[in-house]
């Protein structure tokens, strides 16, 4: 069975992103950055599941950039096989991101996808959800747990509520959640290694994708500021605070 | 046009996310009609009937829509969506699964978890764990959006008196089932509606300590919330998570206890009206959001407050 991981490279979650100074867009010229924590557990996962034996293949692929070759690099590091590069502005949306996916799973045939529930620079928690609607498959979104057995996947989903569990059959589309495993930490010779594992580069154009942009960003502006605050003594002053100043308890 | 509302429910209650979303729909200004898909939901129905300012309630009701499972709802809301110009759902667990599924059906890319209604192409949503707010304008002949629902006040669910129509359920596509569910029970105000909020982390060290927590909880009549690495140590459970990737709460009153204040868990709770942060370490970042801070040992000041209040 093979695998296909999309992976995305974002700011890292250590940087706090500012909207730039014009607000047309945020200040990340410099900005350290890192595969989408999320994908990184993506990638985990498969990597796992082909060492149980029961993938055969696990094919990361990303679209933006070049400098994203960094990333598919780094996946391969923890374990992947081969990298695929789409080659595409990084303001590629989640549907047309999912459309180029879907165009790779017609010429891959993976009978699984694992994609990262969120990116941690857009917040969309959108782009599984839309590749399982125009493959046509079943999706297990958020997922704390996975089995593969018999052709299904068993997918426990951290929803609102508690924990929900939901059989899907393969082909299937599984979105992480942060609890699913922890990543490891690449090898020195597995960073040597991954150098030479193959990665190809294919454009928009060959896979029939428009990139054209349908949500488009006006503005961008700072949150609303919170005031300064004061720190209290003690909690019989916090309490006084509380009751006679911010009003918010009896 | 019309405005479709996507109702969040278990089949025999509206949840309460389902009104903020109307209140969404409401800044947008067109008509709105209620969409509900389950299973044996009747007091769903009569409950959204009484939603205020919507005019018509579609129900589909089905064996395979009991669990509400998107592979099987969207394509019934894709089927209902002539004549809707917009598409909303809370931005809970079941809306971020749904939706963007409905969106890729349409062909239109949606819009995630939007805290403002500019016009009705043009919102604010929140990026980068909420420390960059965008405002977006959509292209998209119809608009697929979830709602936060902390931006939103709740519509009044008792003075509506909208039509009820019952739709045609689509055959079952059968690519998935559902297993079993573990919901968390307790009889403490929910997380995301509670006036008072106390959330505990890192700092409580194990999960009987939360019990301090529980009984500070029991005097203010609050919900109990939890940081990221509170949830990952095994202290709570996972639906306790308040964050970037969690659960947005914008209480009355936020208390964090133990809480360091990173980004992703400030993400989550900085629309609170006041927050109060209690933390051993004078510099921990969650005093630059805190409305008072007090710098003490959580096992000494959480039993002195829970005594004294
Ligand atoms: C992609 C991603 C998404 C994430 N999403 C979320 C999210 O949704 N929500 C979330 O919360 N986190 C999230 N995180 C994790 C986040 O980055 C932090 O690691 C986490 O919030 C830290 O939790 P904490 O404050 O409880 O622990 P720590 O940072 O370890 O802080 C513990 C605090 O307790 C204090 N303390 C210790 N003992 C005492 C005592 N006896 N009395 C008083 N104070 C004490 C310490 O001074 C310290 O400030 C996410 C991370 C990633 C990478
Ligand atoms: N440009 C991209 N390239 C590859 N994968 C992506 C890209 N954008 C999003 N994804 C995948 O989709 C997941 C969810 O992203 P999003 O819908 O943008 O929140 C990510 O964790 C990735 O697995």
């Amino acid at each position: 069975m093979k695998i296909l991981v999309p992976i995305k490279r974002v700011v890292d979650y250590n940087v706090k992103v500012r909207p730039s100074a014009d607000g047309t867009g945020v200040d990340i010229a410099n900005a350290k950055m890192s595969i989408n924590p999320f994908c990184e557990i993506a990638v985990e996962e498969a990597v796992r599941l082909k060492e149980q034996g029961v993938a055969s293949e696990v094919i990361v692929v990303s679209a933006g950039d070049n400098k994203c070759h960094e990333q598919l690099r780094a996946a391969m590091a923890l374990g992947a096989d081969r990298a695929i590069h789409i080659d595409a502005p990084n303001s590629l949306e989640p549907l047309a991101v999912a459309k180029c996916l879907k165009a790779i799973i017609e010429r891959e045939s993976p009978e699984l996808a694992i994609l990262g529930k969120q990116s941690i620079d857009g917040d969309n928690n959108q782009t599984g959800q839309m590749l399982a609607a125009l493959w046509g498959v079943g999706q297990g979104t958020f997922a704390s747990s996975v089995k593969i057995s018999e052709g299904a996947t068993w997918v426990t989903r951290e929803i609102d509520g508690g924990l929900q569990t939901v059989k899907l059959n393969l082909p299937a589309v599984i979105t992480t959640d942060l609890r699913l495993n922890e990543p490891r930490y690449a090898k020195l010779p597995d960073i040597m290694k991954a150098k030479r594992k193959p990665l190809a580069t294919i454009t928009l154009d060959e896979l029939g994708v428009d990139g054209t942009v349908r949500v488009t960003t006006t503005k961008t502006a700072p949150p609303a500021q919170r005031k300064a605050g004061i720190k209290v003594a003690s909690v019989d002053e916090l309490i006084d605070k509380l009751k006679n100043e911010a009003k918010v308890i009896p | 046009m019309k405005t479709l509302i996507i109702a969040e429910h278990d089949n025999s209650a509206l949840k309460a996310g389902t009104l903020n979303a109307v209140a969404a729909a409401n800044a947008i200004g067109n008509p709105v009609d209620i969409l509900i898909a389950g299973f044996q939901c009747d007091t769903v129905t009569e409950q959204a009937q009484k939603v205020a300012g919507v005019s018509q309630v579609l129900t589909a009701n089905a064996e395979h829509y009991q669990h509400q499972l998107p592979e099987e709802i969207a394509p019934l809301i894709v089927a209902q969506s002539d004549g809707y110009s917009h598409i909303l759902a809370p931005a809970t667990t079941s809306g971020k699964n749904l939706m963007p599924r409905v969106a890729a059906l349409l062909d239109v890319q949606a819009i995630s978890d939007i805290q403002a209604v500019v016009s009705p192409d043009t919102f604010e949503r929140p990026i980068y764990a909420g420390n960059v707010i965008a405002t977006v304008q959509s292209s998209d002949a119809v608009k697929v959006i979830t709602v936060r629902a902390t931006a939103f006040d709740p519509v009044d669910n008792t003075s509506g008196s909208a039509s009820a129509t019952s739709i045609e359920a689509l055959a079952a596509l059968g690519v998935s089932s559902f297993v079993e569910e573990k919901i968390a029970e307790s009889d403490r105000p929910e997380l995301t509606a509670a006036n008072v909020v106390i959330s505990g982390g890192r700092g409580l060290a194990n999960s009987e300590n939360f019990g301090l927590l529980y009984a500070l909880a029991d005097k203010l009549n609050a919900a109990v919330g939890a940081s990221r690495a509170a949830v990952d140590a095994g202290f709570v459970p996972n639906d306790m998570q308040v964050g970037q990737t969690g659960k947005i709460v914008a209480p009355e009153l936020y208390i964090a206890v133990g809480i360091s204040g990173a980004i992703q868990h400030l993400a989550g709770m900085k629309d609170s009206k006041v927050i109060v942060a209690i933390n051993k370490d004078e510099d921990a970042p969650i005093f630059q959001v805190a409305d008072y801070g007090l710098v003490a040992d959580l096992f000494d000041a959480v039993p002195e407050l829970s005594a004294k209040l």
